[in-house]
């Protein structure tokens, strides 16, 4: 098997007293889509955001791309880079058009030239299907159009590794459809990905493993098909048997 | 109306001097905002950091400039700088100089205030761009921030221009200053003259306050409508 893109070993997380996280260990490898399944408060969004270092962690090792990764604020900023993470709740930053939003961590953080990040942001505006929205600023857009032009400048940076975060949660379910389109076409590209979701048929469409995460305890870490054919632990069924899909 | 006291406000250059008068005290405000609001939106950026010896210094000199009086802080700079420590600076620098770093005291606050209202997720967006803790600012919070610090800011702003009508005990030739020789040097033809001197200098405060005022309840009600 190839080097994995991302290996996380013995992660702990606690706020305080609250332990978060125990021993998490996961392994994913280059090119494929990890679909990271759970109720809510297992610490699903607390894992994400640890591995791009918006949440720090009291133990634990992490290795992007075979390389041991130092948690600290220089790493991180560098990593950051490599590693795009869409949110929920979109977060376009609103004093900027769609096209400056995308443009900003191209620009000033990787100091491309403006013609070349402009010409792929166009590129990519396009393949969301939000080419003529360029000019608009986010207060214009719809929730659906917001979380699209918010994949967009997470790639803008030619990431290796996304990280979307329930990205279709906030949404209407008729603008549900457009992003996980967005999300699907990104798989067919080969983009690695961890997806935090509770679009069930969606998870079991697009997922080539599956992570059960509950009470911030790894219960299963199995192929998709697997998971939603037969789930190893009774929590598992517990948990797919309450989704309704 | 041969001896209208109107007339006290064109006999000679008097008019003129008070016109100078008031261009005294609006350059002492100008030049003071303008350090006073950079320095401001500096300090009130640091005031964000996590540093606890940072905040407390910070905290300590807001604090300082905001309790003390305007004037003791006029007398402190004007009477002791030059007599302790040998500096000797003219009355409208020393003017400037105390203006200047209570408007960056009341402005750090402003700011500070104004940049831990936005949101927390528009900071996390900025990172995880790979934005590092400058650019964040520069790009992501100050713009945002800008909007909920104008009102404020233009109430500061009519705050510093009242409060030069203070500058004449430390015997800057402001306005009030002015006003109040005229009235003297006057005080035989014009008996009354304190009257139309003083309802000039008030007509003339009002035309420098007021359109900063408007202004200021203007850009609130537009952010009422906004939110």
């Amino acid at each position: 098997m190839a080097t994995p893109l991302l290996q996380v070993e013995h992660l702990e997380k606690s706020y305080g007293d609250v332990h978060i996280l125990h021993d998490i260990n996961l392994t994913i490898a280059t090119g494929s889509v990890t679909v990271l399944l759970g109720p809510s408060g297992s610490g699903k969004s607390t894992l994400i955001r640890c591995l791009n270092g918006l949440e720090d962690f009291q133990s634990g090792q992490l290795t992007f791309s075979g390389q041991p990764v130092t948690p600290n604020a220089k790493t991180w900023q560098q990593l950051r880079q490599k590693i795009g993470m869409v949110f929920q709740s979109y977060d376009l930053f609103p004093n900027l058009t769609v096209l400056d939003n995308i443009l900003l961590g191209p620009l000033k953080v990787q100091h491309r030239s403006k013609a070349e990040a402009q010409e792929q942001a166009v590129k990519l505006l396009k393949e969301v299907g939000l080419a003529d929205y360029q000019d608009a600023y986010p207060r214009q857009l719809s929730g659906g159009q917001k979380q699209r032009i918010a994949i967009v400048r997470a790639l803008a940076l030619n990431p290796e590794f996304m990280l979307f975060d329930e990205v279709t949660a906030s949404l209407d379910p008729e603008m549900v459809r457009g992003v996980l389109e967005v999300l699907r076409n990104l798989a067919q590209q080969k983009m690695t990905m961890l997806v935090v979701t509770h679009e069930m048929n969606f998870a079991r469409e697009i997922a080539d493993q599956v992570v059960f995460l509950e009470e911030g305890h790894i219960l299963e870490q199995t192929p998709g098909q697997q998971f939603f054919a037969n789930p190893q632990t009774e929590r598992a069924q517990i948990f797919l048997n309450s989704m309704d899909f | 109306m041969a001896h209208s006291g109107i007339n006290i406000l064109f006999a000679g250059q008097n008019f003129t001097r008070l016109l100078g008068g008031l261009w005294v005290s609006a350059k002492i405000s100008i030049v003071s905002l303008v350090i006073g609001i950079l320095l401001g939106l500096l300090l009130g950026a640091l005031r964000t950091l996590k540093n606890p010896v940072l905040r407390t210094i910070l905290r300590l000199y807001l604090e300082f400039f905001r309790i003390v009086p305007t004037v003791v802080l006029l007398f402190l700079f004007y009477y002791i700088l030059p007599k302790n420590f040998n500096v000797n600076l003219s009355a409208q620098i020393v003017a400037m100089l105390v203006f200047a770093l209570w408007v960056a005291a009341e402005m750090s606050d402003i700011v500070r205030g104004a940049l831990i209202s936005v949101p927390r997720h528009q900071k996390e967006a900025g990172m995880a761009i790979g934005l590092n803790g400058p650019q964040l600012y520069r790009y992501v919070l100050l713009p945002q921030a800008v909007g909920l610090m104008i009102p404020a800011t233009i109430n500061l702003m009519t705050r510093v221009i009242k409060t030069t009508s203070l500058l004449l005990l430390i015997s800057v030739m402001d306005v009030v200053n002015i006003g109040q020789q005229i009235i003297e040097a006057n005080r035989q033809v014009y008996p009354n003259g304190a009257f139309w001197v003083y309802g000039l200098i008030f007509i003339l405060y009002f035309l420098l306050c007021y359109p900063l005022s408007a202004w200021a309840r203007h850009l609130e009600r537009r952010q009422n409508n906004n939110a």
